[in-house]
Parts: C-alpha cells; sequence; structure tokens
C-alpha cells in the first residue's frame, strides 16, 4: 500500500546566483496514514517550507512528492487546488477562521468549493473537537483555543488523507496546547489521518508518534 | 461549487459597509432617473410637435444652414410640385414654421409656434375639442396652451401686427416646437404672420408664395431618393428626425444632458471598482487562506462578483424607486419632465453593467494572491 505522505530527495531553493538560499537541502520524508509527525527546528531552518511543498503550494526545485498515488510534482494548478481541496486539509497558526462565518459555518465551508464527495457531518465533527455547544458562535466570540478547535473542525471535514498544522499553539497557553494537540492525536489516529506538525513547543511532542528535527534545510532525527 | 454560501453571508456580515456603498450607487439611480425624466420632458417640449407630424422628410431651402434651418430656411411652393412627382412619395405639401408672441383676448401672455399649413393636405390635422381649421384667421392648438389658460372660442393678438387668430379647435395631447406650444393655421395666415402684414397693408405676391419647407410623406415601406427629389426641386432634406437638430436649442440641450449622464455612469463604475478593490485588498489574507484550503480563483471571482451584483442590482432598484417618486412629483410641476420606461431601462442596464465592470476589474486582484502567504506569520 501507499504511504500517505512520500518525499524524496526534495530541494528547494529561493531566488539564484550567489544570493541562493537552500530552504529545503535533499528532504525525504515517509508518513503513513494514522501517524502524526512532528517537525521542530530553529527559525528559518526550513519547517513552513516543508508543508508548503507538502500540501501542493509549492513546485519543489528539483526531488519528488507524492500524495498517495498522486504526484504533485507533476500536477498542474488547476489539479493541485483540487488536491488540496479534497485530499489535504490544513490548520493554521491562529486558526485562520473566515470572520464573517459562524463555528458551523466555517466547517461547511470546504464543501461548497466543488462536488460534494463524502463529507463528515459538520455538526458532529464540532461535537467531537467539543465546540458544538458553540455552533453559532462567530471568531470574534471565541477564544483562541476555541478558534484553533473550529479551524481543526474544518480541517478535517472533507475527509483529508493528509493534515497538515502550522504551529498550532503558538497563540494558546501551556493547558489549552496540550489540549489542542491531545486531539489533533485522537484524530489522526481514530481517522487513519497522516499528520505533519510544525512547532516550537517542545512540551507538545509527548503526543506525537515520532519527532523530527530541520536545521539549514536538512532533516533529521530529533535527539531529545 | 456553490460561491454564493459566502458571497451571502459575507454581504450580511458587513452589511454596514454595503450599505454605504449601496447608497452611493442609490443616489446615482436617483439622479440617473431625473435627469432620465429631464430629457424626455426637454425632448418633448423641443420637438414633440415634431415627433407627431406625419412626415418622413422636410426639403429645406437649398444650401441653408443645417442647425438653423427651421427659423432660416425659405422655399417657394413651387417646389412641392417636383416632390409630389418623386417615386416612392406619398404626399408632399408645403409647411410654415415661425414662432410668435401673442395674447389673447382675455389677457393670457403666450408664445406660439405658427406651424402653417395647406388646408385639406397630409398636415392639416385633427383636433380633439372643437373643430377642424375651417378658413383663413384660425387656429387650432396644443392641449398643453389649453393648461395655459386657452381656450376653443379665445382670440389670439399677434405682437406687433395686431393680426388676430381665433381658437377653433384643441389638438389631442402636448405639441410643442422649442419650447413653445404649437398653433396649426393655414397656409395663407401664416404667410401673413411671418410678413407681419397689418390690416389695410399692401402684400407682395412673393410673400403668398413662400413656405418654410416642402413636407414629404413616403409610401408605407417605400423609400425616397432624398438626392434625386433635392436635384429636382433644388432643395436640402433632411429626414424628420435629422430635423430635430434643426430645432431651437435641441442639440445642446440633449448633448450637454447626455454628458452629465455619462459622467454619472462613469463616476458610479468607479466608485464601484474604488470600493471593491479596497475590500478585495482588505480580504488578503483570508483569500489566501481559502485558496489554500483548495477554493478555486474562479470560485473567488464569482463569489465576488456575485456579491457585486446583489449590491448594485438592490441598490439600483431603491434607487430607481426613490427616484420614480420624486419624478411623479415633479411631473406635476410646470418643469418639462416626462418618465419614459425605455430610457430609464436602458439607463439602468448601463449603471449595472457599467457597475459590474468596475467591481469585475477591481475582484481580477484575487488571482494575484499567493495561496502561500497563509502559512507562517507573513498574512
Ligand atoms: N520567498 C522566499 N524567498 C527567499 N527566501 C525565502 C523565501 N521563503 C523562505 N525563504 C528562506 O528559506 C528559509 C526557510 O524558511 P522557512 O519559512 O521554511 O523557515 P521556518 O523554519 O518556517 O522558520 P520559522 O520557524 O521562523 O517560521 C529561510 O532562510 C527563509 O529566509
Ligand atoms: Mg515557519
Amino acid at each position: 500500500m501507499n504511504a500517505a505522505l512520500t518525499l524524496t530527495d526534495v530541494t528547494l531553493t529561493h531566488g539564484d546566483g550567489p544570493e541562493t538560499v537552500t530552504a529545503l537541502d535533499d528532504v525525504s520524508l515517509v508518513v503513513e496514514p494514522g501517524e502524526l509527525v512532528a517537525i521542530v527546528g530553529p527559525s528559518g531552518s526550513g519547517k513552513s517550507s516543508l508543508l508548503a511543498v507538502a500540501g501542493a503550494l509549492t513546485t519543489p526545485t528539483s526531488g519528488s512528492v507524492r500524495l498517495g498515488d498522486v504526484d504533485l510534482v507533476a500536477a498542474r494548478p488547476r489539479e493541485r487546488d483540487a488536491v488540496r481541496r479534497d485530499r489535504i486539509g490544513f490548520v493554521f497558526q491562529s486558526g485562520n477562521l473566515v470572520p464573517a462565518l459562524t463555528a458551523v459555518d466555517q466547517v461547511r465551508l470546504p464543501m461548497t468549493f466543488g462536488r460534494a464527495r463524502e463529507h463528515r457531518d459538520p455538526m458532529e465533527l464540532l461535537a467531537e473537537v467539543g465546540m458544538d455547544h458553540k455552533a453559532r458562535r462567530r471568531p470574534h466570540e471565541l477564544s483562541g483555543g476555541e478558534r484553533q478547535r473550529v479551524g481543526i473542525a474544518r480541517a478535517l471535514v472533507t475527509r483529508p488523507s493528509l493534515l497538515l498544522v502550522d504551529e498550532p499553539t503558538s497563540a494558546l497557553d501551556r493547558q489549552r496546547g496540550q489540549d489542542i494537540v491531545a486531539l489533533l492525536a485522537r484524530e489522526t489516529h481514530e481517522h487513519g489521518v497522516a499528520t505533519v506538525m510544525v512547532t516550537h513547543d517542545h512540551g507538545i511532542l509527548s503526543h506525537c508518534d515520532r519527532v523530527l528535527e530541520m536545521l539549514d534545510g536538512r532533516l533529521g532525527v530529533h535527539v531529545a | 461549487m456553490k460561491p454564493s454560501f459566502l458571497a451571502l453571508r459575507e454581504l450580511s456580515f458587513a452589511r454596514g459597509r454595503f450599505a454605504l456603498m449601496g447608497a452611493v450607487v442609490a443616489l446615482v439611480a436617483v439622479l440617473m432617473v431625473l435627469l432620465s425624466g429631464l430629457s424626455a420632458g426637454l425632448v418633448n417640449d423641443g420637438v414633440s410637435g415634431l415627433q407627431k407630424l406625419p412626415v418622413t422628410s422636410l426639403a429645406f431651402q437649398h444650401d441653408v444652414e443645417e442647425s438653423s434651418a427651421y427659423s432660416r430656411s425659405i422655399v417657394t411652393t413651387d417646389a412641392v410640385e417636383p416632390w409630389r412627382e418623386q417615386p416612392g412619395v406619398a404626399a408632399a405639401a408645403p409647411f410654415g414654421n415661425t414662432l410668435v408672441n401673442g395674447r389673447t383676448d382675455s389677457g393670457v401672455e403666450i408664445d406660439l409656434a405658427l406651424f402653417g399649413v395647406e388646408l385639406g393636405s397630409f398636415l392639416d390635422p385633427d383636433v380633439e375639442d372643437g373643430s377642424r381649421l375651417a378658413g383663413d384667421g384660425e387656429v387650432v392648438i396644443s392641449a398643453s396652451a389649453a393648461e395655459q389658460g386657452i381656450d376653443v372660442g379665445d382670440t389670439i393678438v399677434l405682437e406687433p401686427s395686431g393680426m388676430e387668430l381665433r381658437v377653433v379647435g384643441t389638438l389631442a395631447g402636448q405639441h410643442t416646437f422649442g419650447h413653445v406650444d404649437i398653433a396649426y393655421l393655414s397656409l395663407r395666415s401664416w404667410q401673413e404672420a411671418r410678413a407681419g402684414v397689418r390690416a389695410g397693408d399692401e402684400v407682395p405676391d412673393r410673400v403668398y408664395r413662400e413656405a418654410t419647407a416642402v413636407a414629404v410623406q413616403a409610401d408605407d415601406g417605400g423609400n425616397v431618393d432624398l438626392a434625386a427629389g433635392d436635384a429636382a426641386a433644388k432643395t436640402t432634406s433632411m429626414t424628420l428626425e435629422d430635423s430635430f437638430g434643426a430645432s431651437p436649442g435641441y442639440t445642446a440641450e440633449t448633448s450637454t444632458l447626455q454628458l452629465i449622464q455619462a459622467f454619472l455612469y462613469a463616476i458610479s463604475a468607479l466608485v464601484v471598482g474604488a470600493f471593491f478593490t479596497v475590500l478585495t485588498i482588505q480580504r488578503r489574507g483570508e483569500i489566501a487562506v481559502l485558496r489554500a484550503m483548495g477554493a478555486s480563483k474562479r470560485y473567488l471571482l464569482q463569489e465576488s462578483l456575485l456579491q457585486s451584483v446583489v449590491l448594485l442590482v438592490v441598490s439600483a432598484a431603491v434607487g430607481i424607486g426613490v427616484g420614480l417618486g420624486m419624478g411623479v412629483a415633479v411631473s406635476a410641476t410646470e418643469m418639462p419632465f416626462a418618465l419614459e420606461p425605455w430610457p430609464i431601462a436602458g439607463a439602468t442596464l448601463l449603471l449595472l453593467g457599467l457597475g459590474v465592470a468596475g467591481a469585475a476589474v477591481a475582484v481580477l486582484r484575487i488571482t494575484r494572491v499567493d495561496p502561500l502567504t497563509a502559512l507562517g506569520g507573513n498574512r
């Protein structure tokens, strides 16, 4: 069976000539369904670049990126839109919800992007992340942790095979951060999602199945 | 794909902003209705009497200044016969036109456009009240002159000649020319009125051979070769519609109003465009997130265009409603004002079309938002 996400010898550089910056240097990574992988590393080491390449937001300079059986490097822009819509869920730093929408509408929103596939029930999903009692609230009426929970429900509604999470706890206090990552771990394991989470927060790593470290664009095993 | 889901929720969430923008569009629509009414009213006042002539073209004096043909042209009645003989001509008759001042026996002062016609010719008008022209010294007048207090049976004394004209009938509806009510009279009386003949004057024969133009009516669906007719009769022809431009003030009034309307459309398109430009720039972070989540460019363009269409249609409808209400009030006054459905419908379509075009140009910048910017803190 195919792994959910396979990066092979991926290199990403910005600019050219003497100014060239190597954001990803010969990175290889395999993530299996139901696995939560954390990526740590200093600022500027290439963590966001890795998410961008895995999430079909950037095409790498060289190497191959596969999502199940889909080759993301060969895909055309429209196909990449469709892959992001149908197979990838994003959880952003501070939730990044749409200000105009209530919590339940945030979760429904991805269902309006394309032909309805086998979506999960938005209210059930809100209940799963513990937000069903605030389904009618808009983002400005929610706390940071609550927004993050709604953001996780929104990312999961299309039953993605890959969940990409960008610093989910940076805006939260310690306890709420723990709760959010525990929720991510549970969703990952129960629904067989492959999850890649970038974080600066070493206190949450115990929830993760594997921890990798980026250093100057190279990916290695994290030594605690 | 269902962009209306997001479009309508954002419209209602940001209703304050959208209402402000809508108010501007509604005000433009009010102005548009009023200008359209004023424009139609001025056209009516200027040329409604010409529009109601059963005429397809008019043959004016050879080499006449086209912009003032109605006041300057003189043709002789000899020019009528060659026109009658042209192929495709159903009827041709002399037509006289001149502006005069008068006063009724009951003391009402009035400006009149005298239309001189041969009695029994195709130009001789039907009346709604009273009787048709039966002889010299009689006039039938526009219904709008009756509103000023002139009635069948009154006598109008022309100034300064003192010539007397008896009102025998009124026409159906408004017949005006150059903002002045029309009075039809016999060609012979018209010739005397134009020459300023006083009772007892010796009148030169020449006076009784002159008219302003030869009025020509083509066969139903037929085509008259105007150039051939002009060559035969030594005249300069204009179609009836072209001749509107030769009536006093017509071109200046209509082109001024058209210019104002064009500015109005341009302003509203620019304002709508600017509004959606600012809105799109403010939404850039949100758009990047939506794109990262897999919303296509098409989805987001449709979403924004739908918002602009809803905004424009709702506010134009409100504005037109208010404009029509004000228009009805203005119609009741002396102002030249006429609410006509087609010009207003056309203007509305133009307002909506240009508004959507302005919004479309603005929201195109959605396509330049890079979904990559949704990651990290660089929003
Ligand atoms: N568009 C770009 N143009 C040039 N250089 C870039 C660009 N994007 C990223 N870089 C560079 O690539 C490297 C990796 O950046 P990246 O954003 O992946 O780091 P990061 O690990 O996510 O850092 P942080 O923890 O601060 O978010 C950095 O040196 C950065 O300056
Ligand atoms: Mg980063």
